[in-house]
């Protein structure tokens, strides 16, 4: 079990190599691989972060290399905390993938599961490694990998990925030019060395350049506003699954990249005292979140407004990061694990009323209640956690960022913060208006008496689950967030915050 | 004295149990449905019911469910105050469930399921409230009865319900937030959410904040105690059902704001910080204002159950006025009126819905000479518009007589002459409705006797007698006189 750090990277990527193989005799054995696969990764993570709590951090030297010569992986309780929640939605999407990607991808399956599994392993990958090269290698599996998967989607998915491909592209570009700097004057690529040594550069141009490279680039990956450009359209095209590991778990892994880059690798100091950076990342999550949900309002599409909203709660994330006190980075990265709980959620549930309904109008949702009871129940309660309603996760991490705000006296982050639950509050019960309580266009004569005995026509057992599991989890880490926060997330803030 | 006890934890997940066996049950199995509801409801009580003792030993049961955040807890914590609330919001779900089952049925109702479900986590959230050890445990059960009402607001599902549901989750999520904002701020000041008798405030903060905080707190609670301009939301909320009107927008949900605002002033402000920063009266001069308001307007509308909305509000202001002059007798005044108002409303909106069942009138122009058709309800409507009005001996007396007392008290003429003319306006919009369904003809009124089904006659009964035997002897059944007299005692130290 010592070589987990490396194992939980290994499988999905061997098992990737493995799946084109098996499809090409026997289509159906790839769908249990996967699964396998990433089931082994979720435990392997679990087993991670449970040594990360009990032994405090792992070290993990890649071929026995010292470092800082040889790749070294370092999983501490932040980067512990981001592998379970990447693994563990992954494994429930892929879990999900196999009904949905027999409807939307019916031949192009096998190779839907092979790059599959490479998108987790780079994501992972990003999340365990302690070297920013090795970094930069898995950010291009993951990236390119992305790129490939939007572009299997529907009609407008290519456009899409195109779009993302050069914007991700740049972005990826900058983080290696900002790797490129730091080398040159440091000589190094290991975070924890390059930690020590960056201190007494702090002044130098090419350092803070670097810096600067680091934000932009991984601004661009995460779709910060105003670089959210190419978000909505490669969220909206791909197919459902896809969408709904972008949006709770790529986006997330950029946050955690900047959060490691700020903080670990320059220091807290540097970040928020000599750089006005948090200033203007508050500024730019703020403006995210006012657009995001402004223009998710205006949306007729579902899973375009779902894609919009991402861009304000990537604002939700971003301003935590920007407010740099305890509470505020508390919110933060409790706000990861809840957006990746709920939009996951959130996309899975677009994704099976598009498989039973076969359209993603909110205004052809009505009756939805009665065909589909429980994926709309699921899809409310992941509503409401977005919107901010309590038991639900999403309302702890907004009480925490608001406390942040206030701690750091800048109130106009507590309006924004405030308003936005009620912008919330708009798209979401629109959806929830009209699938509840709308009837369908045509059937409304008689709709009350049909309402009451309609039979039930939900999604497949095997998409039903993991969208229950995932409300499910949205609940319980809610109730349970202060036992996340005692036991991990307190931990997992950097020092000197 | 505290006393570990898994009851309040019970009590609030009673309705949440009942609630699952209802989604269970669905619309196939109605009368298992039904009798889980009544089940539910009749368990729930008496598990309140069973902490009342405690409460009189002058010990405090406490539950600490869960640790929300580093200090913070999910905490349940009996006083005299809650259980106030709680008895009375539990008893009468009792009642409104009996009346419920006979109001839907006669008017066979569609989505019946979700309907009682609703009502089931509402009471499981109210009595959350109720229980609530601190202000972020209170704060979750408040936006849990938001959520849950909504689609009993929305209940007719035409285009008319669901505008008045937009209109109810705007005024609701916006208060909530502003509670959230007072919240997370005290937290900020204090550290500390807990409730204390007579505050926790003091020497947090210079006075301009807490001035401010003051003012989202009451604000925040205020848009569901329909405080004015907060109160346009319970007029079109009307469009509900009307058991949903009477238990939820007459009893819990609104006096759950009452409790929200009177937790804020007696148990997170306390008397001594609302004197030094002189905001007492300014919140007394600013009910009042919704207190003659809210009379005249009722004057003036044809709805009943409109009517009936302002009367509500007329009456919430009166609660909270009470609490804010801060004397013994206003505060004791103050608080059982919330009992009180409860008995008598409830039997006026049920009356309104057995005149509905029975006739499908809902305006006040259309019922001349109803009290030869409907004898009981019509006099139960009496007797609920003299309490209302301060008519002895009927409850609304006992009340309004501390009231008045209270505003002597605190020697404030003013507020006197405020309470004064509203019992005169209650009159004035009440006493039409009796005169004209005795005293006038219709054609469309058949003058034989032709009451509502038991169903809605029981419980409406219950509750006009219950106004009548409170108004005698006001310390009957659970004492609520004397819980009233414990928690000024407890807070205006």
């Amino acid at each position: 079990m010592s070589h987990s750090p490396i194992l939980i990277i290994i499988i999905p990527l061997i098992s990737s190599f493995f799946v084109p193989l098996i499809g090409w005799r026997k289509k159906n054995l790839c769908y249990p691989l996967v699964v396998l696969a990433l089931f082994i990764s979720s435990i392997l993570s679990l087993y991670i972060m449970g040594s990360v709590i009990t032994h405090g951090s792992i070290y993990y030297r890649l071929g026995g290399w010292e470092p800082p010569w040889g790749i070294e992986y370092r999983i501490d309780y932040l980067n512990g905390f981001m592998a379970v929640i990447v693994s563990f939605i992954s494994f429930l999407v892929a879990i999900y993938s196999r009904r949905s990607g027999e409807q939307e991808l019916p031949d192009r399956i096998v190779h839907f599961y092979c790059i599959f599994l490479l998108l987790v392993t780079g994501l992972l990958g990003m999340v365990v490694t302690g070297d920013m090269f090795n970094l930069y290698v898995f950010l291009e599996i993951a990236s390119l990998a992305a790129y490939a998967l939007i572009a299997i989607g529907e009609d407008g998915a290519l456009m899409g990925s195109f779009n993302y491909l050069i914007m991700g592209t740049i972005g990826a570009c900058f983080y290696l030019l900002g790797v490129g700097y730091l080398y040159i004057v440091t000589g190094s690529l290991n975070m924890n060395d390059l930690s020590q040594i960056l201190p007494g550069l702090y002044h130098s141009r090419v350092v803070r350049t670097a810096f600067a490279l680091f934000i932009v680039g991984l601004a661009l990956k995460m779709g910060l506003f105003p670089l959210h450009t190419w978000l909505p359209d490669a969220y909206t095209h791909a197919p459902s699954a896809v969408s709904a590991l972008l949006a709770s778990v790529m986006s997330k892994v950029s946050v955690y990249i900047m959060i490691r880059i700020m903080f670990t690798v320059f220091n807290p100091y540097f970040s928020i005292e000599l750089i006005p950076i948090t200033t203007m990342l508050s500024w730019t999550a703020g403006i995210a979140i006012l657009f995001g949900e402004i223009m998710a309002i205006v949306q007729p599409d579902l899973k375009r407004m779902l894609a919009y909203s991402s861009v304000a709660q990537i604002g939700y994330i971003v301003l935590g990061i920007g407010l740099a006190n305890t509470m505020g980075l508390t919110g933060s990265l409790l706000h990861v694990l809840n957006h990746a709980l709920t939009k996951g959620c959130l996309f899975l549930g677009a994704g099976a009323i598009t498989y039973r309904r076969g359209t993603r109008d909110i205004r052809q949702l009505g009756y939805l209640h009665v065909e589909m009871p429980f994926t709309m129940a699921a899809f409310t309660i992941a509503a409401l956690s977005m919107i901010g309603i309590p038991p639900t996760c999403g309302f702890f991490s907004k009480y925490y960022l608001i406390l942040g705000a206030i701690d750091a006296r800048q109130w106009i982050w507590v309006i924004i913060l405030l308003l936005s639950s009620l912008l919330n509050a708009i798209f979401f019960f629109r959806v929830i208006e009209n699938a509840y309580f709308k009837p369908l266009g045509v059937i409304h004569e008689s709709s009350y008496d049909r309402g009451e005995q309609e039979e039930a026509n939900e999604v497949p057992l095997g998409m039903l689950i993991p969208i229950l599991a995932l409300a499910a989890a949205i609940i319980l880490t809610g109730i349970f967030s202060g036992k996340i926060i005692s036991t991990i997330i307190q931990f997992a803030i950097p020092e000197g915050i | 004295m505290d006393i570990i006890s898994i009851r309040p934890l019970l009590a609030v997940l009673m309705g949440m149990i009942g609630a699952f066996f209802i989604l269970l049950a669905g619309e196939r199995h109605k009368n298992i449905r039904e009798f889980s509801t009544i089940l539910a409801s009749v368990a729930k009580f008496l598990l309140v019911f069973s902490m009342v003792p405690f409460v009189f030993e002058g010990k405090t049961l406490v539950y600490d469910l869960i640790t929300l955040a580093p200090g913070l807890l999910l905490e349940f914590k009996v006083d005299t105050f809650g259980i106030f609330f709680g008895v009375l919001a539990s008893f009468l779900w009792i009642i409104t469930s009996i009346y419920s089952i006979g109001y839907m049925r006669g008017l066979q109702e569609h989505a019946q399921t979700r309907y009682f479900f609703c009502f089931a986590m509402a009471l499981s959230a109210t009595m959350g409230i109720a229980f609530a050890g601190n202000l972020l445990t209170l704060f979750i059960f408040y936006e849990i009865l938001t959520i849950t009402t909504y689609p009993l607001v929305v209940h007719k599902e035409t285009a008319e319900a669901i505008k008045a549901g937009r209109k109810y989750l705007v005024y609701t999520l916006t208060g909530g937030v502003t509670i959230l904002f007072s919240i997370a701020f005290t937290y900020h000041l204090t550290g500390s959410l807990d409730f204390v008798g007579g505050g926790f405030l003091q020497d947090h903060g210079s006075k301009n904040v807490l001035t401010l905080l003051f003012i989202t707190f009451i604000l925040g609670f205020g848009v569901k105690a329909a405080i004015m301009p907060l109160h346009e939301w319970l007029p079109t909320a009307m469009i509900a059902p009307i058991p949903v009107s009477a238990l939820l927008h007459a009893v819990a949900v609104v006096k759950a704001g009452v409790f929200g605002c009177l937790r804020v002033i007696l148990y997170v402000f306390g008397p001594a910080l609302l004197h030094e920063l002189d905001l007492w009266w300014m919140l007394a001069y600013f009910v009042s204002f919704t207190i003659v308001v809210s009379g005249i307007f009722a004057l003036v509308q044809d709805n009943l159950k409109v009517r009936l909305a302002f009367s509500t509000i007329n009456a919430l202001s009166i609660i909270i006025l009470g609490a804010a002059l801060l004397s013994p007798s206003a505060v004791k005044g103050g608080i059982l009126h919330i009992a009180n108002h409860g008995f008598m409303k409830i039997t006026l909106f049920f009356c309104a819905g057995a005149i509905y069942v029975k006739t499908h009138k809902e305006k006040v122009s259309e019922l001349d000479g109803l009290a030869r058709q409907m004898p009981f309800t019509m006099g139960s409507f009496a007797i609920g518009a003299m309490g209302l009005a301060g008519i002895p001996p009927i409850c609304g007396f006992i009340s309004k007589w501390y009231l008045c007392l209270g505003a002597l008290e605190a020697h404030e003429i003013t507020f006197l002459f405020v309470l004064l003319i509203s019992a005169m306006l209650d009159a004035a919009y009440f006493f039409p409705i009796i005169y004209n369904s005795l005293f006038k003809r219709s054609q469309e009124i058949n003058p034989t006797f032709n009451e509502a089904p038991w169903l809605i006659l029981v419980p409406m009964l219950i509750a006009a007698i219950i106004s009548i035997i409170l108004g005698i002897a006001p310390d009957a059944f659970v004492h609520f006189f004397k819980m009233a007299a414990l928690i000024g005692q407890n807070t205006l130290h």
